[in-house]
């Protein structure tokens, strides 16, 4: 591997970039920092119409009418479209990406509050606004479910009567570990901690809100959308199979996307709606949802209410962790996660500790709020799993009065049991728990602190220092296992190097800011020596794009990366063979020197790639059955997943009088094996500390019990800005993952997991004089005060 | 209604209606779309542009109040083909993820330079605070405006 | 993103021109200052208004801080960021850069002004309580001629003010007198949030015995909430903890706030107290110190 070292200040010729891996700057920024990034909203096409929609402004409600002739009326209105005209054209309802159905446009009821109720087509986007005033709705309202603990009592409303012989607000059970081996555990156990802990519902809130421009061409009878996706390849599929449209009359693109964090992985009414409007009216639709849209409708996160328990020895050897947990899907379930796993990868939730034993059992259930469940960088509920278990670790740290970082130390699953199977069956590829743990406590100064919170509580000043200690496990999937909605989540990829010794990559995953396009140049380029300047990466669209999952649940470079790698090599591997007839030798007597081939034992020998690219497209024969051209195509199966883990250590100051909380300082140790590009790394990581900081301490959705959603914008739903957040301090330990072609392991959502529990675990530290083991985030002021005056409610 | 102003340094007049938000006017009306939006309530800032000088959110300014006035947006930056400092800071040191908010953090940013060409760290913080990066965690866009100072500090000196 | 309901837009040269378009349009219209209020409120048509009169180019004329010797007149169009930065008011109150640094952001404060934020009257907003702590009087100007109201008469119950549909607020003065100092504290979820509680204190000293004291606070009741009583409480006595601790409990008990996704009641009570003895403390160690 190459590594190259950090560039030096100062203004430095772009030429001089890294062959391989290292930190390398963006190829992508040029554009963004012009203000030449090409968004969904930014595209603008002749003669096209503005779509907007009306949302319920209530949560449960049978629909008696719809007068729309008010809005037809208007002199700007092209259409109007109530569920009733889709209903009449089957497209009413469309399947989620867990096999239940959503409303297009309310038929019969609505079911949240902001769910789709009728859509107006008209010249500009203020008409459109406009015209929504004048539909008039005549609502018969309903009590709505709010509360989801009540939600499956007898004679609770029913919401989802669309089912037929549906009795119950029950969504789906789920179960994983052994019940009957935890509780034999559990009974010998010297200790037993139990805690309620809720991860309330929160929102990933990009920054740029869903949209699409859907643009019907009749005559060849194709539709290109331009969307908010970072999935396009399973979004075209699930067009197809909703409108009809044969699928290679369908052309999907995502261009720059402002931010996804598995908000833009549904596919959301708003986009069917305008692909509705498009083919019906044969004008290119634009919709793009504004704030308070994006907030109450569009794919939530979270919701789980948790009973943890942990068992363990009196001298801290833990035993067992058991749990029950109920989780809100809202009206329907459009959670996104592969189909054989409904509570995504939930079942992590034994974290990194080496247990006896571990059980878990959910139900989920409908209520009257929006659809949703996975998303905000959650790798697939992982979140919730490692929330779980950090939280209940430091519950039984305080119970035993222990050191968390020792607890943890004492109880890490050690090298040597790699591959290692868990108690709840996921086989954890490679791991080095304890130097990532005594880096994070090196650097952050971890006894020091203790000394210093011991000085300060004596003075009655409080300060919390965090421990949490993740395991991911990203890279879905294996396809035998996992899934969405049939399509298996493999991805292609697809190399050609141009006669000159230029290339372009074509990857199937979606960047929404991760990078792609120069992580996957670095990725080729090192794999196959072009500079990645030379090499062009495209995605997002799928005309122009192998098939594959898309960009979510960290699973870029684990799949896509190996991907790019293995198709690079697949090149590499006939450009050897060219190589040896050019240089007229075997191709075994040939060495790769990243760049060149050159003969064994004589370095004077040898042919560029460039060289060797031209040759492949140039006159003259080629080694006998080699065709012309320098060019690949796979697609890659991984065998398991990746687990990348880490340690995070935060200090924080807890106001006595107020009750605000301040992060002083925060360290994060990642382990993503093999590292591409250090400085996207750990911008990566940067952001998912702030979410960790904006979940533990800000960001909830809120309800109130009539079903209004109280966090329809960003007045409300509180995101952190550069005053909340610390200067971010990172490290690394490198342990690659064993079957992945480069060892890489995903990092995109690592800190989004590992860091709420982290900021949480502070708090509670910090109030430790108040005898406070566990209080709910989101931690503000006013319900840190409460815990310290004994009163822990939880947010819902 | 008319409306007339300077844009980037360039006179502009346009039919517009009263209620046209200047975030609107600057993207639908005259294309410049580096100008973003992302959220109804003056909350996120990724529709910073300057008016008469001073970093305003677009989204919160109607078209017609910046009748008369001078507009500036990420386009106007770059002059001659020369980067501003600050564009060529957020590129050096990973300002930028998505580049959604980067528009509007690029122009704070310049504003803030001009008044204060050695700001610390908190001095940054708390300009750029009124503005929403969901992707950076904000570390490296407070390097960023540092390498631009630092940059321009030695272009003095030199 | 969501738009405003369509409006006739005016644009105001001066007061008398603002003054006449009010007249003519009567409450069909509404002034237009920095916007950040209103203009948020009519884009989710929460507000929504035939006519709405610009009055950025009364800037010029209603732009200004002057200090005379026995008060400060600050003209109503005074932007945010030129409060923070007007040396010779944060000397007289250094109240106003404390709060300044936390209402809103440093954008927003670009354009907000100090009589849109007054005439806006937000139970949370921070310069209301600013002005009720510094006992501020407000002039009000229509055809007829000009009215002063104090700031307890200048805020009639949430988003209410005394000013009529055909005037206009141009002025704000704040008395000036020797000897004392003023801070602010305010409790936020978050950097640019609306105050959970909010607090201003302005406090005298007559050698080692307060002569008068003030306190403002936003966020817990109907309007900005002035305590007389914490006045008459601390009048006369050498300021100490346990004064000020008894002047916050004054200040809990005196207030009613509600309990909101920012907080309970009871913890903005507690708040109310808290706060209030940090300001009048920071008042006394500001007057020790001379600033």
């Amino acid at each position: 591997m190459t590594a190259v070292e950090d560039r030096p200040a100062g203004f430095v010729d772009n030429d001089q970039k890294p062959v391989g891996y290292g930190r390398m700057l963006r190829k992508e920024d040029p554009r963004f920092i012009r203000g030449m990034g090409r968004y969904v909203d930014d595209i603008n096409l002749p003669g096209m119409l503005h779509l907007a929609i009306l949302r319920s402004p209530v949560a449960h409600a049978r629909i008696i009418s719809i007068d729309t002739r008010a809005a037809e009326a208007h002199p700007k209105v092209k259409a109007v479209v109530t569920g009733a005209i889709l209903a009449e054209k089957g497209l009413a309802w469309m399947p989620t990406l867990s096999n239940d159905v959503q409303a297009v446009l309310a038929t019969d009821k609505v079911r949240f509050q902001g769910q789709e109720v009728a859509f107006v087509v008209a010249e500009d986007r203020y008409a459109a606004r406009d015209a929504l005033e004048l539909i008039e709705v005549e609502y018969d309202i309903l009590d709505p479910v709010m509360d989801v603990r009540k939600a499956l009592e007898p004679g609770a409303p029913l919401i989802r009567d669309d089912l037929e012989g549906k009795k119950d607000n029950h969504c789906f059970d789920w179960e994983t570990g052994d019940a009957a081996a935890t509780e034999a555990v559990f009974a010998k156990a010297d200790v037993v901690v139990s805690e309620d802990i809720v991860y309330p519902r929160v929102h990933p809130a990009p920054m740029e809100t869903c949209g699409c421009v859907a643009d019907f061409e009749r005559v060849e009878g194709k539709l290109t959308l331009w969307t908010t996706s970072q999935a396009p390849h399973a979004h075209r599929t699930v067009y197809a199979l909703v409108s009809g449209l044969p699928e290679h009359k369908i052309r999907v693109i995502a261009p720059d996307i402002g931010g996804g964090f598995g908000n833009k992985v549904p596919i959301y009414p708003g986009y069917v709606c305008a692909i509705v409007a498009s083919l019906v009216i044969g004008k290119p639709v634009k919709w793009t949802e504004d704030r308070s849209e994006n907030l109450v409708s569009t794919g939530f996160a979270r919701d789980y209410i948790m009973r943890g328990e942990i068992a363990a020895t009196k001298d801290g050897k833990i035993l067992a962790i058991r749990t029950n947990v109920l989780a809100d899907h809202g009206a329907f379930n459009g959670t996104a996660a592969p189909i054989k796993y409904p509570a995504g990868f939930f079942g992590v939730f034994t974290g990194s500790y080496d247990l006896e034993a571990a059980y878990c059992k959910m139900t989920a259930v409908y209520t009257n709020k929006a659809p949703g469940g996975v998303a905000y960088a959650c790798s697939f509920r992982i979140t919730e799993a490692v929330y779980l278990v950090e939280r209940i670790v430091d519950c039984l740290a305080y119970q035993l009065d222990m050191d968390p970082a020792e607890l943890r130390l004492k109880n890490f699953i050690q090298p040597d049991q790699f591959p290692y199977t868990s108690k709840t069956g996921w086989v954890y590829d490679s791991g080095d728990y304890e130097p990532a743990m005594r880096l994070a406590m090196d650097m952050i100064g971890y006894d020091e602190l203790r000394k210093e919170q011991a000085e300060k509580r004596a003075k009655g000043e409080l300060m919390g220092i965090g421990i949490s200690f993740f395991t991911e496990a990203v890279g879905a999937g294996p396809r035998k296992d996992m899934d969405i909605l049939g399509l298996g989540m493999a991805d292609g990829s697809e190399l050609r190097i141009h006669p000159t010794g230029k290339a372009v990559l074509r990857v199937s995953c979606m960047s929404q800011g991760q990078g792609h396009e120069t992580t996957y140049a670095q990725i080729v380029a090192e794999e196959i020596g072009i500079p990645p300047a030379d090499i062009q990466v495209v995605n997002g669209d799928t005309d122009n794009t192998p098939f594959g999952l898309g960009t979510y649940g960290s699973r870029s470079t684990p799949v896509s990366g190996a991907a790019a790698a293995l198709v690079a090599r697949k090149v590499r591997d006939k450009a050897q063979i060219i190589a040896s007839g050019m240089l007229e030798v075997s191709v075994a007597d040939l060495e790769w020197d990243k760049g060149s081939f050159h003969v064994k034992g004589d370095p004077s020998k040898s042919v560029t790639i460039q060289a060797i690219a031209m040759r492949a497209h140039g006159a003259g024969d080629l080694p006998e059955g080699i065709e012309g051209g320098l060019e690949a195509q796979i697609c890659y199966n991984p065998s398991n997943l990746t687990y990348p883990f880490g340690a995070y250590i935060c200090v924080v100051d807890v106001d006595p009088g107020t009750a605000q909380v301040k992060v002083r300082r925060f360290v994060a140790v990642d382990d993503c094996g093999t590292r591409i590009n250090p400085m996207i790394i750990e911008g990566q990581v940067h952001g998912g500390l702030t979410d960790g900081v904006g979940m533990a301490l800000m960001e909830m959705i809120s309800f109130d019990e009539d079903g209004n959603c109280l966090s329809g914008s960003l007045m409300d739903y509180l995101i952190p800005t550069a005053l909340e957040v610390p200067e971010w301090e990172t490290g690394y330990t490198v342990t690659p993952s064993p079957h992945h072609p480069i060892g890489a392991k995903g990092v995109g959502e690592s800190a989004t997991v590992g860091s709420p529990p982290c900021v949480v675990n502070a708090v509670m530290d910090a109030l430790k004089p108040f005898k406070v083991r566990h209080a709910d985030m989101p931690l503000t002021p006013s319900r840190v005060w409460e815990a310290m005056q004994g009163r822990t409610r939880p947010p819902i | 209604m008319q409306v007339s102003m300077t844009v980037n340094g360039a006179p502009v007049t346009e039919e517009i209606e009263g209620r046209m938000l200047l975030v609107h006017f600057l993207r639908d009306q005259l294309r410049l779309t580096g100008t973003h939006w992302g959220c109804d309530t003056s909350n996120c800032g990724t529709c910073v542009v300057w008016m008469d000088g001073e970093p305003v959110k677009s989204c919160t300014v109607l078209a017609a109040m910046a009748g008369g006035r001078e507009v500036r947006t990420v386009e106007g930056l770059e002059q001659d083909g020369v980067l501003d400092p600050v564009q060529q800071g957020f590129m050096e040191c990973h300002g930028l993820q998505c580049g959604f908010c980067t528009p509007g953090m690029i122009m704070t940013a310049r504003a803030l330079l001009d008044r204060n060409p050695d700001p610390s760290d908190g001095e940054i913080r708390e300009a750029i605070s009124g503005q929403i990066c969901r992707c950076t965690g904000y570390t490296t866009i407070v390097r960023s405006v540092k390498w631009a100072a630092a940059y321009e500090a030695a272009q003095v000196t030199s | 993103m969501q738009v405003p309901a369509p409006f006739e837009y005016a644009r105001a040269g001066n007061v008398a021109e603002a003054i006449g378009l009010l007249e003519r349009l009567g409450s069909s219209a509404k002034l237009v200052a920095g916007g950040h209020s209103l203009l948020p409120m009519m884009k989710l048509r929460l507000a929504n208004f035939e006519y709405l009169i610009d009055i950025n180019d009364l800037h010029g004329e209603l732009g200004y801080i002057t200090v005379a010797s026995d008060q400060i007149r600050i003209g109503a169009m005074t932007r945010h960021r030129e409060l923070l930065e007007s040396a010779p008011l944060l000397a007289a109150f250094p109240i106003f850069r404390d709060a300044e640094h936390v209402i809103a952001d440093p954008v927003v404060r670009n354009r907000g002004t100090l009589g849109g934020s007054l005439c806006q009257a937000d139970p949370s907003e921070d310069l209301s309580a600013v002005c009720t702590t510094l006992d501020a009087s407000c002039v009000i100007q229509g055809s007829g001629g000009q009215r002063v109201v104090s700031m307890a008469e200048f805020h009639r119950g949430p988003y209410e003010t005394a000013v009529g549909d055909d005037e206009l607020l141009i002025e704000i003065r704040l008395p000036l007198r020797a000897g004392g100092s003023s801070a602010y504290e305010k409790v936020e979820r978050r950097a640019g949030d609306w105050a959970v509680v909010s607090c201003g204190a302005a406090l005298w000293m007559d050698g080692g015995t307060i002569a008068e004291a003030r306190v403002g606070l936003a966020a817990v009741g109907p309007n900005t909430t002035g305590i007389p009583a914490i006045g008459e409480l601390l009048r006369g006595k050498a300021p100490s903890d346990e004064l000020f601790r008894e002047a916050g409990a004054l200040a809990s008990s005196s207030c009613s706030p509600v309990t909101d996704l920012r907080g309970t009641e009871e913890y903005k009570r507690h708040l109310a107290g808290e706060l209030t003895r940090r300001t009048l403390s920071t008042c006394v160690a500001r007057i020790k110190q001379g600033v």
